[in-house]
């Protein structure tokens, strides 16, 4: 059998022989990188959320070997105990967590959100699709939904990405309201 | 997960053979995983068709060419389907989270299976999984199940957003197969169960969809609204995709699908005639609700459905024909 790679946080692994490996579970089970949750495994909470070439996607519910070549990224390579990240840190002092568990998804999600936001995607309640959406809570809402949070600490989530956005340099300005 | 091979096609061809052979094709898996997980879907062999290269939205004569496997994220973040088609855009982006409209595509999103809890559920009878077993909703919970186009056999609606706006833009769907090409309007795309709900499309053995097609432009007034038990990361109850123009004070070209209302996505060319040419009022607006219900039938649960879809019909109508 052909072996075939996927970097993880910058370094080559080789994907799982087993096809029905999800790719969650092959971060989780094979690589040890326990960040990425495994909530409901029916892309239903998004506590499994991890980034593929920069983009946002639900790990439980792709296969590890449609993978190859891709580049993934995990909470682990966003930031460790020593080397928070600025929406870590933003998370800490705006106490977006209360147990935890859907943290690590929460953060990749904002991480590729901000993308999102710089090259103007729009979203569902974007009010003009054609133009370039405007930062607003209520968009920030929207485009964090694919995130539950059974601990309900929403608010104090889409206030840290506020703050994120605020201080990050090159970001679109324009917010609505806050 | 029961084992299966999985083969990573290369160019639509290759994806084809293996088709032919028996294989299944998975996409963005984003549906078919999870069927996959609950064993709904128990395939031996899957062909992956990520990098077949049909991902490109491209112009053609004055429309656009959607690649089956251009992902629902991409599409709705298109500038041209945003400027030009904007309901596209819109019932897209008030479907899934957008961590599934990363990785769900064109192609997926319009085979993708019903949300009919029996259905998951395989303890329970479903005509729709196991022919012949029976119909579980049909007594049972049945509030998001379909008001029209049902049979005796299967009540389940068609769950999905973006079928519903490629219906009411005219889209095509391209296929090929064992038997070379054909294109299928959108209309004609899915299945109303009949007495075999098993079969949601009309996919035959070893068809792939390569792209959808958008006509022109029409320039009308686009919405897609979706009631739906949360504001966000839901399926909806019901939704109604509007596109329409006016000419002076009158209605003069209309185009209304529904979804979740019916077993497929819904459009009736007799509601946009009962519009077509005339004054808006909520007086017209309730006529074409009659119009568009006059064979819908509840199961219980989902009365409610009936009441709701004529006032989702006018308030989209309101907003669309408003100053
Ligand atoms: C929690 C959750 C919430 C969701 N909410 C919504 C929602 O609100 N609105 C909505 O519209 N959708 C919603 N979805 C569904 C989602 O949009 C679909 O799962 C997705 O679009 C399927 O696309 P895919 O590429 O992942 O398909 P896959 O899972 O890869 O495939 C689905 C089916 O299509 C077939 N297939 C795929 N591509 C082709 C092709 N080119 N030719 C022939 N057959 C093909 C496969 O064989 C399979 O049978 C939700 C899904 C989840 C998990
Ligand atoms: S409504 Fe259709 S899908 Fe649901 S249980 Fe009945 S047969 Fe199955
Ligand atoms: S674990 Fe993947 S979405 Fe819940
Ligand atoms: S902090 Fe507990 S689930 Fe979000």
């Amino acid at each position: 059998m052909v072996q075939i790679f996927a970097r993880v946080n910058g370094t080559e692994h080789p994907l799982p022989q087993d096809s029905r490996r999800t790719l969650l579970d092959w971060l989780r089970e094979d690589l040890g990188l326990t960040g990425a949750k495994k909530g409901c495994d029916h892309g239903q909470c998004g506590a499994c959320t991890v980034l593929v070439d920069g983009r946002r996607i639900n790990s439980c519910l792709s296969l590890a070997q449609l993978h190859e070549g891709d580049e993934i990224e995990t909470i682990e390579g966003i930031g460790g105990a020593d080397s928070l990240s600025t929406l870590q840190k933003a998370f800490v002092t705006h106490d977006g967590f209360q147990c935890g568990y859907c943290t690590p998804g929460q953060i990749c999600s904002a991480k590729a959100l901000m993308r999102e936001l710089a090259e103007g995607w729009p979203s569902a309640v974007s009010e003009d699709v054609a133009a370039h959406p405007p930062i607003s809570g209520e968009e920030l809402r929207e485009r964090m939904s694919g995130n539950l949070c059974r601990c309900g600490a929403y608010s104090n989530i889409i206030a840290a990405i506020e703050e994120m956005i605020a201080e990050a340099p090159g970001t679109p300005a324009g917010r609505q309201d806050a | 997960m029961k084992p299966f091979t999985l083969n990573h096609a290369q160019s639509a061809n290759e994806a084809l053979a293996s088709l032919a052979g028996g294989a299944t094709a998975i996409a963005g898996g984003t549906n078919l995983v999870d069927l996959m997980k609950l064993q709904i879907a128990t395939p031996d062999e899957l062909v992956s068709i990520r990098r077949t290269g049909l991902d490109a939205i491209t112009p053609e004569n004055d429309g656009l060419r959607i690649g089956a496997l251009v992902t629902n994220a991409d599409c709705a973040a298109d500038l041209r389907v945003r400027k030009s088609w904007p309901l596209l855009a819109k019932a897209i982006l008030a479907g899934a989270s957008p961590q599934l409209r990363n990785r769900a595509t064109t192609g997926g999103n319009l085979c993708q299976r019903t949300r009919c809890g029996y259905f998951y559920d395989t303890t329970q009878a479903c005509n729709k999984r196991e022919p012949g077993s029976g119909c579980a909703a049909r007594e049972g919970f049945n509030r998001i199940h379909a008001v029209l186009g049902t049979s005796d056999a299967c009540i389940a609606t068609y769950p999905g957003d973006m079928a519903v706006a490629l219906l009411a833009l005219d889209a095509v769907v391209h296929v090929e197969g064992p038997q070379g090409a054909r294109t299928i309007s959108v209309g004609e795309f899915h299945r109303q169960p009949g007495d075999d709900p098993g079969r949601d499309n009309v996919l035959e053995r070893g068809e792939l969809i390569t792209a959808v097609t958008l006509p022109a432009p029409t320039g009308g007034r686009q919405i897609y609204r979706k009631v739906r038990d949360r504001a966000s990361y839901a399926f909806a109850l019901i939704s109604v995709a509007i596109d329409l123009s006016m000419e002076g004070d009158r209605i003069a070209r209309c185009a209304l699908a529904f979804g979740s209302l019916g077993t497929v996505p819904w459009r009736d060319p007799a509601v946009e005639a009962v519009l077509v040419g005339e004054r808006p009022s909520p007086a017209l607006f309730d006529k074409a609700a009659d119009v568009l219900l006059r064979d819908a039938r509840g199961f219980g649960k989902n009365d409610f459905k009936i009441a709701l879809a004529r006032r989702a019909l006018a308030a989209t109508l309101h907003e669309a024909t408003k100053g």
